[in-house]
């Protein structure tokens, strides 16, 4: 089926597909009817609330809750001693309770359920912790120093041969690459080296974690969550809490955006815990400052790169070592980033090396290709300055150098119809890349990639009798995917949109579903949608045939009716899905068709952008005059979202490189946890963000789908910041580029001025 | 003969070569047989590793056909946001 699929790609004509209808929870949402996390309530429900670590790193001796206990209306309290060990899961409960000590400030070390908030805000106060306060480190450099406070005495870095003998806060290694850049690097007429620093940025979604637990003494729980994946959040908290899986049935809530931080658990465990503790429902949502101290940022890194080029424009060789570090425990995505680093490029000496390393600040969570947007502000900086250097402009000299199908990608395997040339041209051929400038102001560039994947996947898709068509996706809907599924569906039984329902389920409803993250959704849930629609067609079509009395393979279906398939098949009146499903009681019970895979096949999207800028020389502020996302959606099913997700990806974008930042203070405490001291862009700071989709379809999907969500967040640092150098002349390497650091420079290059 | 290339991190455990050869059909095959011929590429294998087969990535799809002459990669598992 999907081999056929391949084969049918692309030059069909679609009727819904690629039309823009609203979208099917629309009316939830402008309404306030939708449930998001928070807005669901049981009887008897009692309120959860965790007690947090003040210090960035220190050992608890011990928690002393009697007192909490005694409040009126605390009806329990639960620390490290509630949940067992877990060898699959240790970094995870670590982080949601601390263990043998609080690695960062905000980590859960207690958590209190009570009749009412206040009372459970005042048995928090009541819990005495004795900690040892110990010496921290929330820089990355500083973490792989030699010297360095030890968060963790085990911690032996994986990826060196031979392996160090001490323990570091550098927990792995990774190198890839191709060639020999030194042989790459005495071939360039021009070699640029820098040095780049980026701080962790969260992914700041409107809405904060929330649930609602209930779980019995037999284990039997309920759990209402906002998450990107209810399946990994039944699976992590059925392991944590020691249930059977089948017992917990997890329904993702509405969400208020995840951007990758809504992939793991936070609170849930502990409500269910609390739960089964006390007998009754369990309801916990965090405060703002609660997101921002406790919940995962990205990861803040340091990174080195070196490329070289001939007069000509090519590139020799290109070389990087990026160091991320990404909170308290192993994970910062520093291998995606030295892999995607120079993935623009068919190079023939390459070379990229990463370092995972842990600090004293929160565990970092995916944000929107993960590991790729840091990577891409420190190469795409370099290769913008190396075509100034060489008088080439900045897209002719990508265009020289760009990866496209057949070419070695740099972190191994040979890129396959890729559409970043593609990318590169209209981006070239937009007016936007010759219009004008104003004074102080700058024009930059950038590309991005990122891998997109499948995963596993399980639709359902459910004729009803009058004719109607219910989908069953288990893929939370984070950028408007039930349009998409609907559409898709739709397009395939030939009916109009709004005759088809698509429902996010539950976890007992419908088979595994890999989380909503990779840019996966479309792709997966939409080739799961399009083959469970051609099977319950099959099934369509031979309930047809037994009516026509003819074979099955007489029958065919065309414009949502079977049809005889031709002359020598009879001629028979054409039924439509709805005379079909009217009598399907009759003629074999219910119809529906169902899909499960794990599919490969999810097609790469590069993206290129260009950014205006205007630095103002008196403050150092930047302000975004023009921005324009051009990326490859392969086929764009609902364009509106499409664009949408360019345009989140470039604003985020956008914020990560002027504003974003975690400020931390010498007591290795963050500053500024809050929407008015962490800065995030709103409407009235930037212009309308134009896009264009680049369709250059993927083969490994029926309709041609490539992910799109991630790929957008990858270029505007880098475009920002190149735009930044053209309008002031200043080369900023370190993120956020805000008004002091943007001043400050501007004051380097004016020695007279600045000794005034 | 599969030729199968391994990002840099796993040179350690193959005695520092980029490439080595094992007799795979599809991936089951390949990710056993990486492991019995390299025990120290098992752990990290056992922990999750993607595996690129032609230029199409594969994640905990172990029958995933390898044809012969393909170009095979295994590269860190994916995640993403």
């Amino acid at each position: 089926m999907l081999d056929k699929a391949k084969d049918a790609v692309i030059d069909r004509e679609f009727k819904l597909v690629g039309s823009r209808p609203v979208r099917p929870d629309g009316v939830d949402k402008v309404t306030g009817r939708a449930r998001f996390g928070a807005d669901i309530s049981a009887p008897g429900m009692l309120v959860g609330k965790v007690l947090r670590s003040p210090h960035a790193h220190a050992r608890i001796h011990s928690i002393d809750i009697h007192a909490a206990l005694q409040v009126p209306g605390v009806k329990a309290v639960v620390t490290r001693d509630d949940f067992a060990e877990n060898a699959k899961h240790k970094d995870v409960l670590c982080n949601v309770m601390a263990r043998d000590k609080a690695l960062y400030e905000g980590h859960a070390v207690a958590a209190v359920a009570a009749t009412s908030a206040a009372a459970a805000r005042k048995a928090l106060k009541l819990i005495k912790i004795d900690y040892d306060i110990l010496p921290h480190v929330t820089d990355v450099d500083e973490a792989m120093r030699d010297d360095a406070p030890l968060l963790h005495d085990d911690m032996i870095t994986s990826g060196v041969d031979p392996a160090p003998e001490k323990p570091s806060n550098v927990a792995r290694r990774f190198e890839f690459g191709h060639g020999d850049v030194d042989d790459g690097f005495a071939k360039a007429d021009v070699v640029i080296e820098r040095e780049f620093k980026t701080e962790a940025a969260h992914q700041a979604y409107i809405e904060p974690h929330a649930c609602l637990a209930s779980l019995t003494e037999d284990g039997h729980g309920e759990l209402f969550c906002c998450t990107q994946g209810h399946y990994a959040v039944r699976d992590i908290c059925a392991s944590l809490c020691g249930l059977e899986v089948s017992k917990l049935r997890v329904t993702a809530s509405e969400i208020g955006g995840g951007f990758g931080g809504k992939t793991t658990v936070f609170l849930e465990p502990l409500a269910l815990v609390l739960s089964r503790k006390t007998g009754r429902p369990v309801k916990m949502v965090m405060s703002r400052d609660e997101v921002f101290r406790a919940s995962g940022p990205t990861a803040s890194t340091s990174s080195s790169i070196k490329i070289g080029a001939t007069r000509d424009g090519r590139i020799t060789a290109g070389q990087g070592e990026f160091r991320y570090q990404g909170g308290a425990f192993t994970g910062s995505p520093v291998q995606f980033g030295a892999m995607c680093a120079f993935a623009c490029y068919a190079l023939d000496n390459v070379k990229t090396v990463g370092y995972d390393v842990v600090t004293n600040r929160p565990k970092q969570a995916a944000y929107r290709a993960p590991g790729a947007p840091m990577a891409a502000f420190a190469v795409e900086s370099v290769i913008e300055e190396l075509a100034v250097k060489l008088g080439i402009d900045p897209i002719e000299f990508r265009l020289k150098n760009a990866a496209q199908e057949g070419d070695k990608s740099s972190y191994g395997p040979t890129f396959p119809r890729i559409g970043l040339i593609e990318t590169l041209e209209a981006a070239k051929a937009h007016e936007h890349y010759s219009a004008p400038l104003g004074p102080n102001q700058g024009r930059g560039v950038a590309s991005g990639y990122w891998f997109n994947f499948g995963g596993a996947t399980s639709v359902s898709l459910n004729i009803h009798p009058d004719g109607t068509v219910a989908l069953v996706v288990g893929t939370p809907d984070i950028g408007g995917s039930r349009a998409s599924m609907t559409l898709m569906a739709a397009e395939e039984l030939g009916i109009p949109y709004d005759k088809v329902n698509c429902i996010v389920a539950d976890t007992a409803s419908l088979g595994l579903n890999e989380t909503s993250h990779g840019s996966r959704v479309t792709f997966a849930s939409g080739l799961a949608t399009i083959e469970a629609a051609r099977n319950a067609k099959t099934e369509m079509c031979a309930r047809a045939a037994m009516i026509w009395e003819i074979s099955e393979e007489a029958v065919t279906w065309e414009d949502g009716h079977a049809k005889p398939a031709g002359a020598n098949a009879g001629d028979f009146e054409p039924m439509s899905l709805a005379d079909i499903a009217k009598i399907a009681e009759k003629t074999g019970g219910p119809i529906s068709g169902h899909f499960e895979k794990n599919p490969a096949g999810a097609g790469a999207s590069f993206a290129t952008h260009i950014v205006d800028v205007e630095v103002d020389p008196e403050t150092g502020r930047v302000e975004v005059k023009r921005f324009t996302a051009v990326q490859d959606a392969g086929k764009a099913i609902h364009p509106s979202y499409v664009e949408g997700q360019f345009q989140g990806g470039a604003v985020q974008g956008v914020g990560w490189a002027l504003n974003e930042e975690y400020v931390y203070g010498p007591d290795g405490k963050m500053q500024n946890a809050g929407f008015l001291d962490y800065r995030v862009p709103v409407c009235s700071d930037l212009p309308m963000i134009d896009t264009v989709i680049v369709e250059v379809p993927n083969p490994g999907h029926p309709y041609g789908v490539r992910g799109v969500g991630e790929t957008g967040i990858v270029p505007p640092m880098a475009a920002v910041a190149n735009a930044l150098s053209a309008a002031a002349g200043v080369r900023m390497t370190e993120l956020p580029m805000s008004p002091p650091k943007v001043l400050r420079a501007i004051d380097d290059t004016r020695p007279s001025i600045a000794a005034e | 003969m599969v030729q199968v290339g391994l990002w840099g991190s796993l040179k350690a455990a193959v005695g520092g070569v980029d490439t080595v050869e094992v007799e795979a059909a599809n991936i089951r095959q390949l990710l056993n047989r990486l492991s019995e011929a390299h025990p120290g590429l098992a752990p990290v294998i056992e922990k999750g590793v993607a595996v690129s087969i032609d230029g199409e990535i594969h994640q905990d799809n172990w029958f995933a056909e390898i044809p012969p002459g393909s170009e095979v990669y295994v590269l860190p598992h994916m995640e993403g946001g």
